[in-house]
């Protein structure tokens, strides 16, 4: 069974919703990534997404722009982040991590070495903002064959109809974007996303993730009680970039051991 | 027969609608409206009276004689998209898309630009038909078109400056589709060239054909026969897909696209991603010819003129080269510099940057061309926005 199909078991029984930490690799620098990543779960993180950054992210705000760029400017590449997740399943062989980021740097590389190389180093899932289920059929046929689980974005202007195709597609879990807008926007609003799930989850049988402007333990709390897992990327991110070497895993733990408390309040 | 794309957005494998979910309902709801009102002739009455009456349309077309006597050898014929109203070929796409988002109810339209010719366009479509604009400009673009951006804030539009990445064209759509993400319900993106998801691709080409279908009947009537080939510069793409396109099943026609070698394809710095084999990659919402490095990241472009400053190009664009039916070249910031000033000072014409380059190429093919051949060349736009620049070049200060 897959990494994320147990863990969204367990939580399950436990009637639990999963905290799903997004930050960069690469950001603040190569060393660290590994570190934050072991450091997030022990800090009660289920799934890691971990980003792969890229030149021109159209789908997120300045603070996981400027993320990119750092990684960027630390010669963080895709083979790089494989290398980080084949570094952290050293110690780690539980905690699913899923690549998130855009399709070009995987259309470089070829999504069959991709896909290999994802299954090799342990990488469970895989999320590319730009490739909506329309452009998506040689990615989920590399992918699946690797038994990597494709996961897609919804959005609060998915009709029912391509929820119902998104629905065929997905596997692992779906990423629900709570709102109309770039990765770290304010605008989020809770009923919004309160009324969607149920339209959601007549035709996802998989569990539901939601992120995109969840920014503090109050909203994570809140999003918490409508689904299956928070997802919380531009917060953690402003923590890294306001943060030295020296504080940084210290204080990335504290903020997720506070969000896991918020959830499991919920 | 040629038609294309197919009705995924695809022309072979380029194209596409490589976009975030949260704008697939829109592209999707952009299609559908634009194949309803494509042939509906409320909508191509109207079309065609604004670019009669408001943009002053049919553009002549002119015979550069003393140039062509210069070069000696082929006529160099100019499809005058530079005597356009606002001086360029991009009115022609922003009037159409400003109808469509008209008929779609938006009330607020956003641009990116390069050059700011676009920007210039949408801007003024914007004020004729009341409603709000926001265009996005790279900082680095403000800095050097800087007549164009005080032009768009005239006509009353928003101009933000975005200081991401390159800080040119490529990171002024980046910026437009994070504010399209976030604006969706109420904002129609007026996209300025025939690249992005489907069916900006197809539907600036339509509404740019007007150029070609023009030349298609002018051609004869000046000189009896169509010319033995058309010439046009390639950033993105759409004054060139417009002047081509209506000339693709014409067979005896030669086709030629000429991107900007910037300091030459050997340096590495340029904007011709056809010319220099690029590697196909996705950007923008389109699969095309895409400068990058090996990780698949955008590299930073060069040309002398931002309006062809730009890492990918239309997917039309790519799968004529792929099939053989265009030809694509590059001309260095050197060449299209000559060139500027050889229409300057022969033909008492200013031609833009960006359509200078096409001229150099004709400058460069004609000379070893009988005087009975004939080139016609897309003058895309005027060169005024672009004093600075050369004056700077010849180190002047304006």
């Amino acid at each position: 069974m897959s990494r994320i199909k147990t863990v969204f078991d367990r939580l399950s029984s436990q009637n639990r919703r999963a905290l799903i930490p997004f930050f960069t690799a690469g950001d603040p620098s190569l060393a660290l990534t590994v570190p934050l990543m072991h450091a997030v779960t022990e800090a009660g993180a289920d799934v890691i997404e971990l980003g792969v950054p890229f030149s021109d992210p159209m789908a997120d705000g300045p603070v996981i722009q400027r993320a990119s760029e750092r990684a960027l400017k630390n010669h963080m590449t895709l083979k790089g982040v494989l290398e980080m997740v084949a570094e952290f399943r050293k110690k780690n062989a539980i905690t699913p991590v899923v690549l998130m980021g855009y399709g070009n740097p995987i259309e470089a590389m070829g999504w069959e070495a991709f896909a290999k190389r994802c299954e090799e180093v342990g990488v469970d899932g895989a999320l590319t903002v730009d490739f909506p289920p329309e452009e998506s059929h040689d990615a989920f046929l590399h992918l699946q064959r690797h038994g990597i689980d494709p996961i897609f974005l919804l959005a609060p202007t998915t009709d029912e109809a391509r929820i119902e195709k998104v629905a065929k597609l997905a596997r692992g879990y779906v990423y629900y974007v709570s709102l109309k807008g770039v990765t770290g926007s304010g605008n989020l609003d809770l009923s919004d996303v309160e009324r969607k799930i149920p339209e959601l989850r007549r035709h996802i049988k998989l569990p539901i993730g939601v992120g995109f402007g969840i920014r503090d333990a109050k909203t994570a709390q809140a999003i918490a009680k409508l689904c299956d897992g928070v997802v919380v990327g531009s917060r953690i991110v402003q923590e890294i970039e306001a943060s030295n070497e020296q504080n940084v895993v210290r204080n990335v733990s504290a903020l997720i051991s506070e969000l896991r408390q918020a959830i499991d309040q919920s | 027969m040629y038609d294309y794309p197919d009705s995924t957005g695809h022309f072979g494998p380029y194209g596409g609608i490589y976009m975030a979910e949260t704008l697939i309902p829109a592209v999707e709801e952009l299609r559908v409206q634009y194949l309803r009102y494509q042939n509906d002739p409320d909508f191509k009455a109207e079309f065609a009276y604004e670019l009669k009456h408001y943009v002053g349309r049919p553009s002549p077309i002119y015979h550069a004689k003393n140039w062509s006597d210069k070069l000696g050898g082929a006529q160099i014929y100019l499809k005058r998209e530079d005597l356009n109203h606002t001086g360029a070929h991009k009115i022609n796409n922003a009037i159409g898309q400003a109808l469509l988002a008209r008929r779609m109810g938006k009330k607020r339209v956003i641009a990116e630009t390069g050059a700011g010719m676009h920007g210039v366009a949408t801007a003024t479509v914007a004020a004729r038909y009341g409603m709000e604009c926001v265009v996005y400009m790279g900082a680095e673009d403000v800095q050097r078109q800087a007549p164009n951006v005080y032009r768009m804030k005239l006509l009353g539009a928003k101009v933000v400056p975005v200081e991401s990445g390159s800080r040119t064209l490529k990171d002024a759509c980046n910026e437009a589709i994070r504010d399209w993400v976030t604006n969706v319900e109420s904002t129609f993106y007026i996209f300025g060239t025939a690249a992005g998801p489907h069916p900006y691709p197809m539907m600036v080409r339509d509404f740019q054909c007007v150029i070609g279908n023009e030349a298609k009947v002018q051609m004869p009537e000046m000189i009896g026969r169509q010319p033995d080939a058309v010439i046009a510069c390639v950033g993105g793409g759409s004054n060139a897909i417009g002047l081509f396109h209506p000339y693709i099943e014409e067979e005896s026609v030669q086709i030629i696209g000429v991107e900007a070698g910037g300091h030459g394809i050997k340096s590495g710095s340029h904007a011709a991603p056809l010319t220099s084999n690029s590697k196909v990659g996705v950007l923008h919402g389109n699969k095309v010819y895409l400068m990058q490095d090996e990780d698949g990241q955008i590299i930073e472009t060069h040309s002398i003129s931002a309006g062809l400053d730009y890492p990918g190009v239309g997917p039309e664009h790519c799968w004529l080269k792929d099939i053989g039916r265009a030809q694509y070249v590059a001309i260095d910031d050197e060449e299209a510099m000559k060139a500027f000033h050889d229409l300057c000072r022969f033909e008492g014409i200013i031609p833009a940057l960006e359509s200078s380059h096409a001229l150099a190429h004709a400058a460069k093919i004609a000379p070893s061309m009988g005087r009975d051949k004939v080139l016609l060349v897309n003058l895309s736009g005027r060169g005024d926005k672009d004093i600075n620049t050369v004056a700077r070049l010849s180190g002047i200060s304006l």
